[in-house]
Formats: C-alpha cells, sequence, structure tokens
C-alpha cells in the first residue's frame, strides 16, 4: 500500500513540473534566463531622443533626479530632460501611456529589471494630448490630422509640427 | 553589588511560550494592518482632512512619552545614587527601549508614504522639530544601548553612572521635543503652549513607573521569583508623586486657558460640550487617570500588591485617555479663523469634526504595544536583567 | 496679460524712473511682438531656464463684497484646471482633498451674511514650512507656497500646522487620472499652489481668478505684489485690505476686502 502511494506521488511530482516547465515556456517573446526581454517601441514622434540610448539606458534616472529638484523648488523648467517631455514621445501609440501596459515603454524595461517605478504614483502615464512639441517623423506624419483636430490656436498645423527645441 | 544576583528568565514553560505568541501574533496583525493602510491608502482609516492625526498616534506618542519615563528608575539608581534602585535598573533601561522601539515602528507605519524612510533620514530641515525628533529617538537608541551594556558588562561597569547622567538629560531633551510637537504650533487653541513640553516630561515619569511596575510585579510573580514590599512600597510612593503632579499641570493649563474669552469655546468643548472627548476628560483622564489611583495607593488598599497593579492600570488607562483628548480632542475642535463669526463650508470648517477609529489603526497601535512587550518578554530570557532574588532582605542589605 | 519688465540688470533709482522706463520698454516691446502674439500663444512669462526670482511676490486680493453665495466657479475651476475631484462628486467627502473652498460667514449679532473663498495663504512666513521634517514643504522664491512630492513622507505634520486648514491629504490611489502639469499622489500632502504651472508658463493668472473674472463677478485678482504697476498692487493702495487671522503675523500672501 506504501509503495502505491510512494509512486503515485512521484508520477504526481514529474507531471506538475512537465505541466509547470510547458507553462513556463509558453511565452513566446525572446528570453533571457527564463524572463521576457523587454519590448522597446519606437518612439512615436521625434526624430532621436535627447540624448543618446545607452547614455539615457545607464542615467536616465540621475538625468530625471536633477531635473525634478530644478523645477520643483527653482521652477527651472526646461524641456530637455522633463519626464513630462519624455512621455510626449515615447507614450505607446495603443495604449497612450507609458506605463499602462506591460509592453508599455517604462514598464517594460523597468519589469525586466525589477526596479519598481516611483513617478507615476503621482506622474501622469499619458502626454498632455494637445499640441506636439516634437516634430512628426516619416513614420508618424499621419498624426497630423490627429493634431490638427486637437489644435485649439490659429497656428497652422505645418507651423505648429515644426517648431523647434 | 556583590549581593544581588543577576539570572536570565529560563523562558521554557507553556505560559511562557504562548505569552510569546499571543504577543506575536498581534504584532502580525500589527503588520497587517500597516500592510492594508500602506497598499490602500488612508482611505481605510477613520483619520480624514480634519482629523489628521488619530489613533496610531494615540498609542505612538503614549508609548514613546511612555519609554522616556521607564527609564527614571535606572536613573534614580545611576544618576541620583539611590543604592536600592541599582537592581531594578537593567529591566528600566531595556522596557524604556522596547517602549521607545513600539512606538517609533507605530509611528513610523502609519506615515502617507511608509517606504520614504530613507527620504525622512537623510533630508532634513532643522527648523523641524520632527527632523530633530529623528535625531533624538536614533540617539536615544544608542545612549540607552551604552548605558544597559554599562550595567551588564562587568568590564565597563565604571562608567555607568556617566552613560546614566548622559541618557537622562538626553532623554529629558526628547521628551521636551515630544511635548514640542504640539507645543510649537500655533494654530489651535490647545497647542501652541510651552506648558505642554514639561507636562509631558512629568506624564513620562508617571506612565513609564506604571508600566515599569506592573512588567516588574508581572516578570516577578510569573517566574516565581521573590519581590518585596519593600521595593513595591518605595515605587509605590514615587508614583503617588508623580500622578499627583500630571493632576497639577492638567489644572493649571485649563485653568489658565479658562482666563482667556478667546479660548472659552474651546474650554467649553474639552470640559463640558463635547461628548466623548470631554467624557474621555473628566472619566478617563482625571478619575480613572489621576483621582481613583491617588485614592487607592494613598489608602490602606496601596499595601496590597493588586491593588497597586489596579492602580498602575487605571493610570496607564488614563494616560491613554489624556493622550486621546491632547491629540484627537484638540483637532476635533474646528480652526478659529473668524472669531466670534459662525462658519460653515464643504470643507467642515465650523463644525465640531467627528472621528472614528478604524480596525486597521486599532491593531497597527496594538501591534506597536505587542512588539514592546515581546522584546521585553524576549531580552529577560536572554540577557541577565532580572535580579534573582528581590525579597525585603535582599534590599535591605543594598541600604548599607 | 501681464506687463514686460525693462531688460537691464541696472535697478532705476526712482519710482517714477522705473515706471517711465518700464512703459517706454513695454510701448516698444509691444509694437514689436503684437503681430507675433496674434499668432502664437506665446509664452509671455519668464524664459524657461530662468529660475523663479524674489524680484516678484505672486499674490491675491479677494473682494468677499463681491463673492456671491453659492457660486461655486473658483472651487470648480481649481478641481478642473488641476484635477482633483470635487467633494461633491467624491465618495469619501471627508477625506477629499479641498484646494480651494468657499466659506459662509455669519455674524451672530447681526445675521450679517460674507462668502470669501479660503485656500492655501502662501505666507511669507509658513508655519507648514516651519514643521516640516524634510522640508518637502517649502517657499518657492517668488513666495509660492509648494510641496515638493519627490520628497514628502505623508507625516501630515505640516497639516496640523497650517492655521487655515489650507492642505489635504490624498487618502487614495489617483489610478492615472492626474492632469500632465499637475504630478499630485497617494500619502502626500497637497494645497493650493496659485496654479504654479500657469504662472510658469506665462499665463499670469490663477483659474480661479479667471474664471471668477470670465463669470463677471470678478471677486478674484492675481498678481505681482511686488510690482507696484501691477493691478493687484493698484487696487491693494485702493482697498482697505484684510489678512485672516492677522495676529499670527504671517505676512500673507492672500488678501481679503470685505471682512
Amino acid at each position: 500500500m506504501a509503495g502505491k502511494i510512494k509512486s503515485l506521488l512521484i508520477l504526481g511530482a514529474v507531471v506538475l513540473t512537465t505541466a509547470a516547465l510547458a507553462w513556463a515556456g509558453s511565452d513566446t517573446r525572446p528570453k533571457a534566463s527564463g524572463v521576457p526581454m523587454p519590448v522597446i517601441q519606437k518612439a512615436v514622434k521625434g526624430e532621436q531622443c535627447v540624448e543618446d540610448t545607452d547614455y539615457m539606458r545607464r542615467n536616465h534616472m540621475v538625468v530625471l533626479d536633477q531635473h525634478r529638484d530644478k523645477v520643483v523648488i527653482e521652477g527651472i523648467r526646461t524641456k530637455k530632460h522633463s519626464l513630462k517631455e519624455c512621455i510626449e514621445c515615447h507614450a505607446s501609440e495603443t495604449t497612450g501611456s507609458v506605463a499602462a501596459a506591460k509592453d508599455d515603454f517604462c514598464v517594460s524595461c523597468h519589469s525586466y529589471a525589477a526596479v519598481k517605478i516611483d513617478c507615476f504614483d503621482c506622474h501622469s502615464t499619458k502626454p498632455q494630448g494637445s499640441i506636439a512639441m516634437h516634430s512628426l517623423n516619416a513614420e508618424t506624419a499621419h498624426y497630423k490630422h490627429k493634431l490638427a483636430a486637437q489644435a485649439t490656436s490659429k497656428v497652422s498645423v505645418e507651423e505648429m509640427a515644426g517648431v523647434a527645441q | 553589588m556583590a549581593s544581588i544576583t543577576f539570572r536570565e528568565v529560563e523562558g521554557s514553560s507553556l505560559k511562557y511560550w504562548l505569552l510569546f505568541g499571543g504577543l506575536g501574533l498581534f504584532v502580525l496583525f500589527g503588520a497587517l494592518a500597516w500592510n492594508t493602510m500602506h497598499h490602500y491608502g488612508h482611505v481605510v482609516t477613520g483619520m480624514d482632512n480634519q482629523i489628521v492625526w488619530g489613533l496610531p498616534h494615540v498609542f505612538a506618542v503614549f508609548l514613546i512619552v511612555a519609554a522616556s519615563g521607564a527609564l527614571n528608575v535606572a536613573s534614580i539608581a545611576s544618576v541620583f545614587n539611590k543604592p536600592m534602585y541599582k537592581p531594578l535598573a537593567p529591566l528600566s533601561a531595556i522596557l524604556s527601549l522596547a517602549l521607545m522601539l513600539g512606538g517609533l515602528l507605530v509611528l513610523v507605519l502609519d506615515l502617507g508614504r511608509s517606504d520614504r524612510l530613507i527620504v525622512a533620514m537623510t533630508n532634513f530641515n532643522f527648523k523641524s522639530m520632527f527632523t530633530w525628533n529623528v535625531f533624538l529617538y536614533s540617539g536615544f537608541f544608542g545612549l540607552v544601548g551604552v548605558y544597559l551594556w554599562t550595567m551588564l558588562d562587568r568590564s565597563v561597569k565604571s562608567y555607568s553612572k556617566a552613560a546614566g547622567t548622559a541618557a537622562f538629560i538626553w532623554r529629558l531633551v526628547l521628551t521636551t521635543g515630544t511635548g514640542s510637537l504640539f507645543g510649537f504650533l500655533i494654530a489651535r487653541e490647545l497647542y501652541g503652549t510651552a506648558m505642554l513640553a514639561p507636562m509631558f516630561i512629568i506624564m513620562s515619569f508617571a506612565y513609564g513607573l506604571a508600566i515599569y511596575l506592573m512588567v516588574l510585579a508581572a516578570a516577578y510573580a510569573w517566574t516565581g521569583r521573590a519581590l518585596g514590599d519593600a521595593v513595591m512600597m518605595r515605587l509605590k510612593g514615587l508614583l503617588v508623586v508623580f500622578v499627583a503632579a500630571v493632576l497639577y499641570f492638567v489644572v493649571v493649563h485649563h485653568l489658565t486657558n479658562l482666563y482667556f474669552a478667546k479660548f472659552h469655546g474651546v474650554e467649553a468643548f474639552i470640559l463640558r460640550d463635547g461628548g466623548i472627548f470631554t467624557t474621555l476628560f473628566w472619566v478617563g483622564q482625571i478619575v480613572i487617570g489621576g483621582v481613583a489611583p491617588l485614592v487607592i495607593l494613598l489608602s490602606g488598599l496601596g499595601k496590597q500588591r493588586t491593588w497597586i497593579m489596579v492602580a498602575c492600570g487605571l493610570v496607564v488607562a488614563g494616560g491613554m485617555a489624556q493622550m486621546y483628548v491632547t491629540i484627537i480632542g484638540a483637532q476635533a475642535y474646528p480652526l478659529d479663523m473668524f472669531p466670534g463669526l459662525i462658519v460653515n463650508s464643504s470643507f467642515y470648517d465650523g463644525v465640531v469634526h467627528s472621528y472614528t477609529p478604524s480596525m486597521p489603526e486599532l491593531f497597527l497601535g496594538l501591534g506597536g504595544v505587542a512588539i514592546a512587550l515581546l522584546v521585553t518578554t524576549f531580552a529577560i530570557k536572554v540577557l541577565r536583567l532580572l535580579p534573582v532574588s528581590l525579597d525585603d532582605a535582599t534590599v535591605a542589605k543594598l541600604e548599607h | 496679460m501681464s506687463e514686460l519688465k525693462p531688460m537691464s540688470d541696472q535697478v532705476p533709482a526712482s519710482p517714477e524712473r522705473r515706471r517711465f522706463v518700464g512703459a517706454a520698454a513695454a510701448t516698444a516691446a509691444g509694437l514689436t511682438i503684437a503681430p507675433g502674439v496674434m499668432l502664437y500663444q506665446v509664452a509671455h512669462g519668464r524664459p524657461e531656464e530662468q529660475a523663479a526670482s524674489s524680484a516678484v511676490r505672486w499674490g491675491m486680493l479677494v473682494d468677499a463684497t463681491k463673492c456671491a453665495t453659492g457660486c461655486n466657479d473658483c472651487v470648480t475651476a481649481c478641481s478642473t484646471e488641476n484635477g482633483w475631484t470635487p467633494v461633491a462628486e467624491s465618495k469619501h467627502p471627508k477625506q477629499a482633498p479641498q484646494w480651494i473652498r468657499k466659506l459662509e460667514l455669519q455674524d451672530p449679532l447681526t445675521q450679517m451674511e460674507t462668502n470669501l473663498p479660503m485656500m492655501c495663504q502662501h505666507c511669507a512666513e509658513p508655519p507648514c514650512v516651519d514643521v516640516c521634517p524634510t522640508g518637502a514643504s517649502f517657499k518657492r522664491a517668488d513666495g509660492i507656497v509648494l510641496v515638493d512630492r519627490h520628497t514628502c513622507i505623508g507625516c501630515r505634520y505640516c497639516m496640523m500646522a497650517c492655521p487655515y486648514k489650507a492642505r489635504s491629504l490624498v487618502h487614495e490611489h489617483l489610478n492615472d487620472t492626474q492632469k500632465p502639469d499637475v504630478p499630485r499622489g497617494i500619502g502626500c500632502v497637497e494645497a493650493c499652489t496659485f496654479c504654479v504651472q500657469k504662472v510658469d508658463r506665462g499665463d499670469g493668472n490663477t483659474a480661479c481668478a479667471e474664471a471668477c473674472t470670465a463669470a463677471g463677478h470678478n471677486a478674484l485678482l492675481f498678481g505681482d505684489m511686488n510690482d507696484p504697476e501691477s493691478e493687484i498692487s493698484k487696487r491693494l493702495r485702493e482697498l482697505p485690505t484684510k489678512q485672516v487671522r492677522v495676529d499670527l503675523n504671517l505676512n500673507l500672501g492672500v488678501r481679503y476686502h470685505g471682512i
């Protein structure tokens, strides 16, 4: 009797392990040792980021940290390192946000690196929604009509889209 | 002190582990309460934009004030050189540390952003009493820790007086700081007075000693060690003085306030019209916390150990009531922005603010109490804090 | 529309000279950029890389005699601009933030009623700044008292200290309903910011004052109290004004007429 229970338990363990491995392997995204790689979506607007990619990957937190103190305490609101401006370009086309869904720009890498994002307890994850400040690129030129619908001033959309920083 | 032997409590009986487990359960509930408050936000509590500091702060401030006072017995031994108190000193120090830990944990876990404790420990505003408190509380742990070490380790025993004096002065500053947390606030009539700092000091003497007495008696009764009447009578006499002094401060505070026409509203609220606050003031703070213990301790009943314990319990209950009235009662009365006018708004101006404590707040506060007692229970098992015997004969030898 | 200041660093010696230079510069500048102003919604406040300066002191004048019973335009405008839920729509009214609220005062002797909006008074000596343990509650150089939510730990000591009950705690998750211009979050304390996001981009006015003026009541006037030529400074010289709880001597940025 005890032998039967033992073999039943071993069989059960084997079945469960196989199922677990299969389930873990069911995610079709490329993996690094079992964790899904981050999906880095191309930004909707702008030709390139304000700093180059490698620098941003390593230092974006420092950049944001220094900028936020200047903004809040001194009132210096330059646009180059502004979180709001990051969101303007990097908001996902589908969710309209940088942190709503698991493939959105910020969340994708942060969940891969297991670093909790504190920003969005307070900051909106969505762009302003009215006039875009960065020029549209070739791939996103079709957004021109969307912007025209949201524009509230009398300036033509071409001029608005071409406003340089 | 060659005649006094300190020994760890054996701590292997079922009752010990039941006590340990029971306290641990309350610590667990406290942790769960904090988790709920942190996850959902303060919306799950009874605190709102009118009653900003609630039941957790009542518990926290009570524990912190009591912690400071619990060190009294040790201070009398080391600083004032009273030999009878010397064997009582180690328990006093550990209880002080434990109560402070419990109080601070409740305070810190109630923060709106309790995950930002590092920010609180690295960003300072030296005009704020709260910032000074960060240093005072950390320094307290350090100093009392050193003081305890000089009591336990024979090689550094000679530094005991210096450490004890440093701890004594430090905790007077600390309790002044705790009282000044409220004393420095100009916005509310019941705060903004220099009376609060010395009142908190004298309250700490009373609450700390009451808790110490209860822990001492319980520890000796439950471990079968002898605790003579000489010790109890001496400590009881001290408690009488402290409780009377607290009553004095309360009377002076309110009598002075009653003299000013602009405080008539708030005093009428506390003393007559405040509903629960008036009940807590007269029945809780004055009768239960002051008059009844004095009557018990000064009469023939005061010679019986059970009645002394009852009196200590009443002092603690009255102390909680006093903290509730001081912290929450002062917030319940609306701010007087337009004296003499009737005010109405959507933000509850001009009306007395109601407050119903919620379960998470209660369990967070009780969790703090449980941690304090748990630390003490554990410490007396692993450290040589309690004398083997404190019967009258042993104690009498100390006096010579 | 705020006036343009002279660009020179030298401070004119006398007030008349200052006024002349200011007026001349304003006229010249106005003529130059007038066509541009019509084309763009240009930020005509200070440039974005320039810090707020103590040369400016933002303030508000509330004319309580023009404030109507039952009118909530300022409250609605504030909640819309800054993204907080008006208390009437909140599921937990006692815990709902209110950056600005209407007070109805009544004299028990005469039954005379006064109405006024109450918000953060932007004191020059703010008690909330004194008590904040981390320095999150601070006064900006141009007089606006703010909460740096990056450093706020939610201890609510500033709420205990404020003599005007101006501050509110955010009691629950906001679930990404914040306005991108106005970050605010759970567990942190907040209050009226004099619409600092609008002030910094050059609107020169707050949402509440704009709404009150648009509705025709004209009870709220916002501006630079350090500029003797600003509308608010001129009105302050004409009208007798009081500060609420003036005995506390906090030198408020909000002055009331008619209380």
